[in-house]
């Protein structure tokens, strides 16, 4: 007996496994016959979920076509569809990707070019696209990828502190103004950091915001000749101010905050001031999850040698080459990434939620101006100052604002932030830093030196 | 003499005090991480990571919802799926595979017991460019067999030590009696053996459950929209722009449940199987 019911058992639990792979292996996740399956790699931030709680409507009105999203955090999803897109590995259809990938791999032939596509789409209008939006992801004057939303970055500060304390923001303020602000304004008895920035290790966490005050304090990573300038005075005076400033003017764990952590000590009202991307408004003057909505200030990005410092960064679409779909992946990102799209975000989730830095008529609609009164001047000359080409005082050899626009800088990006994060906790001098920080890039500079 | 022992008794009470105490304390540390990430996911946004922590907060579903709206059911469906084939192929190999190395040892036993663990000393990140290529040319990218196969080799050698150590529990002279009798090699195995270490074999499977139910470096790499698994709708939810904390805790809460489910109906077998093992 115990025999029998041990074998009922085990045929048992081989059934339920069946049975889950019956859902599992014939494709759990739909699989609708005779229709065109697209899978797309989406990153998971909240404009991309707008996208996709909105995308069967996409689907009512192509019933050919079925959709499937991946989405994975930044960090995972640019690692996973890089793999997928160089070694050819052709899971996904279209890819979100940014300014930072999409020259590259049009160099790389990895991508398809949109412009056919683009030309051949009546209503599209690709010169309603912000220019910077439009150059960053253009390779031989074609789009590679389209925008679905752009940033910059300022500072936004709170207005309702400035008064109480008699100070008043500059129209273009530089950073030793906003330093000497923020000691003002730090109020540690009362847990209200005189400002928030970025400490935390990543090309894409600390970096960001770092790199647009090296640029601006006429730092840069690289001379014309590939010779690192990390130990530069330039470069240093950059990364000790901003040391300085964040160790004794900033955030609590600085060492340890993103973007994440800023948004949520700014939004709970903990930071008078925070120098960010400019989608934190998303967050910053939703009253779901803010306590500082309609306090808002907001201020160019700081500046010292240049005219403008703030940076420029798009999720834009893009579509592999090894993708077999690639006309049914258009017409999706036709839809998620043409004017209507906007208007539709606008009228079923709220104009406050519309994809921004995309679009120059995003602007122009009413509500849109309405709705985003405080923010949409400053975001817009934002993404329309930010260089990608002369990024820096001096001339450099290379593109782009916070980030470098050559494969290696991803790795020697977050080794380098390592070591400004350690900087920044305190573990190490800036100079111990930037030491390291030459000899990482002396490797990388090497290798185009050759 | 009776004042001495009295004085004894104290002591050990208070020595026992002590240690409950500890042990509370120890338990109730390890347990507080699990106890905040369910509070967490009956919070909104905003008060889910706040400084100082807030305690008092008015509790919401609506995380979870949130969680359900995205459709979390092909990815437990895959979880499930290879959780539980992998975990009963490698107890239908691990198990013949601990008898020989426990029961019948040859002169290479410890070679292969050490071969078998070795394979756990090279880091997956180290192999995983081999493996994807290798999945994508047998257009086995995106397939949950995929990782039924890799979830099967990675926990195989942890399971052939924990059987091979239960079965060293089980005392010859059983075994012997049982060939007496006259039983067969795999009736031995079946109707005295295995009722014998039961409670080890279940705390094997319970093991090599949890780790297939949490992988998360293979189902990122080498899934996408077809095989993915919860692990990797749980990071999901993580974003670089925005607050995040309230809907991925309630996400890990459900995630977690399958895994507390099974643990607590095991956890007579389970508690018996990891003693049996300890002392070995």
């Amino acid at each position: 007996m115990p025999r029998i019911r041990t074998l009922r058992t085990v045929v048992a639990a081989i059934a339920m496994a069946g049975l889950l792979g019956g859902c599992a292996g014939a494709g759990a996740i739909g699989g609708g016959a005779g229709k065109t399956q697209l899978t797309i790699a989406i990153v998971a931030n909240p404009q991309m979920q707008d996208a996709v709680s909105l995308a069967p409507q996409f689907e009512r009105t192509h019933p050919n076509i079925q959709l499937k999203f991946v989405t994975l955090p930044e960090n995972e999803a640019r690692a996973k569809v890089t793999a997928s897109v160089a070694t050819s590995g052709g899971e996904y259809d279209i890819t979100m990707i940014s300014n930072y990938e999409t020259q590259m791999w049009a160099q790389n032939g990895w991508l398809t070019d949109l412009q056919p596509y683009i030309d051949e789409t009546s209503g599209y209008d690709p010169n309603d696209i912000i220019p910077s939006i439009h150059d960053s992801l253009s390779y031989k004057g074609d789009l590679y990828s389209v925008p679905f939303y752009g940033e910059s970055s300022f500072l936004v500060y709170r207005k309702d502190l400035f008064a109480k304390a008699g100070l008043t923001m500059p129209a273009h303020p530089t950073w030793p103004q906003v330093a000497a602000l923020a000691k003002k304004l730090n109020d540690p008895k009362h847990n209200v950091s005189g400002i928030c920035l970025r400490g935390l290790p990543g090309w894409g966490e600390v970096l960001a915001p770092l790199d647009t005050v090296i640029n601006t304090f006429g730092g840069r990573w690289f001379d014309q000749n590939w010779h690192p300038q990390l130990t530069s005075p330039q470069f240093r005076k950059a990364v000790q101010f901003y040391v300085n400033t964040v160790r004794a003017y900033g955030e609590p764990g600085a060492a340890t905050s993103g973007f994440s952590e800023c948004v949520t000590r700014y939004s709970q009202g903990q930071a008078a001031m925070w120098y960010d991307a400019t989608s934190m408004v998303s967050t910053v003057e939703d009253k779901s999850s803010s306590v500082v909505v309609g306090k808002n200030g907001y201020a160019p990005a700081p500046v010292v040698d240049t005219k403008s410092a703030g940076w420029l960064y798009t999720w834009s679409l893009g579509v592999p080459k090894t993708s077999t779909h690639k006309d049914a992946a258009w017409q999706f990102i036709d839809w998620m990434t043409n004017k209507e799209y906007i208007k539709t975000v606008g009228k079923q989730l709220g104009w406050a939620r519309v994809p921004p830095g995309s679009r120059l008529s995003t602007y122009q609609i009413p509500q849109v101006k309405q709705a985003a009164k405080a923010y949409a001047g400053p975001t817009l000359q934002a993404l329309r100052t930010a260089d990608e080409r002369k990024p820096t005082v001096q001339a450099v050899p290379y593109q782009g604002i916070q980030f470098l626009r050559i494969p290696e800088f991803q790795d020697l990006g977050t080794r380098v932030s390592q070591q400004v994060a350690a900087a920044i906790a305190g573990n190490i001098t800036v100079d111990q830093a930037l030491r390291q920080s030459q000899q990482y890039a002396e490797t990388v500079g090497a290798s185009y030196r050759k | 003499m009776s004042t001495v022992s009295a004085a004894v008794g104290r002591g050990n009470r208070g020595r026992r005090s002590v240690l409950t105490a500890v042990t509370w304390i120890v338990g109730i540390g390890f347990f507080f991480p699990v106890l905040w990430m369910a509070i967490t996911g009956f919070k909104q946004e905003a008060d889910a990571y706040t400084d100082p922590p807030r305690l008092f907060f008015k509790p919401t579903l609506t995380q979870f919802a949130t969680v359900f709206d995205r459709g979390v059911g092909p990815y437990l469906a895959n979880s499930a799926f290879a959780t539980v084939v992998s975990t009963l192929l490698v107890v239908l190999l691990a198990t013949p595979a601990a008898y020989a190395l426990s029961m019948r040892p040859v002169k290479k036993t410890q070679d292969v017991l050490f071969f078998f663990i070795s394979t756990k000393m090279l880091p997956v990140a180290a192999v995983i460019v081999p493996l994807y290529v290798a999945a994508k040319t047998l257009s086995m990218l995106d397939n949950v067999w995929t990782l039924i196969v890799l979830y099967t080799a990675m926990n195989l050698p942890i399971a052939v030590w924990m059987m091979r150590s239960f079965f060293q529990e089980v005392p010859g002279a059983i075994v012997e009696a049982a060939q007496v009798d006259g039983a067969s090699l795999p009736r031995t195995l079946w109707q005295v053996i295995l009722p014998i270490i039961a409670p080890g074999l279940a705390a094997t499977a319970l093991i090599c459950v949890i780790f297939s139910w949490n992988e998360f470096f293979f189902a990122v790499n080498l899934t996408a929209a077809r095989a993915a698994t919860v692990p990797v709708f749980l990071v999901g939810f993580i974003t670089s722009e925005g607050q995040y904390w309230a809907q991925l805790s309630a996400a890990a809460t459900l995630a977690s449940l399958p895994v507390i489910v099974a643990g607590w109906i095991a956890q007579k077998q389970l508690v018996r199987g990891l003693s049996m093992g300890a002392v070995k």
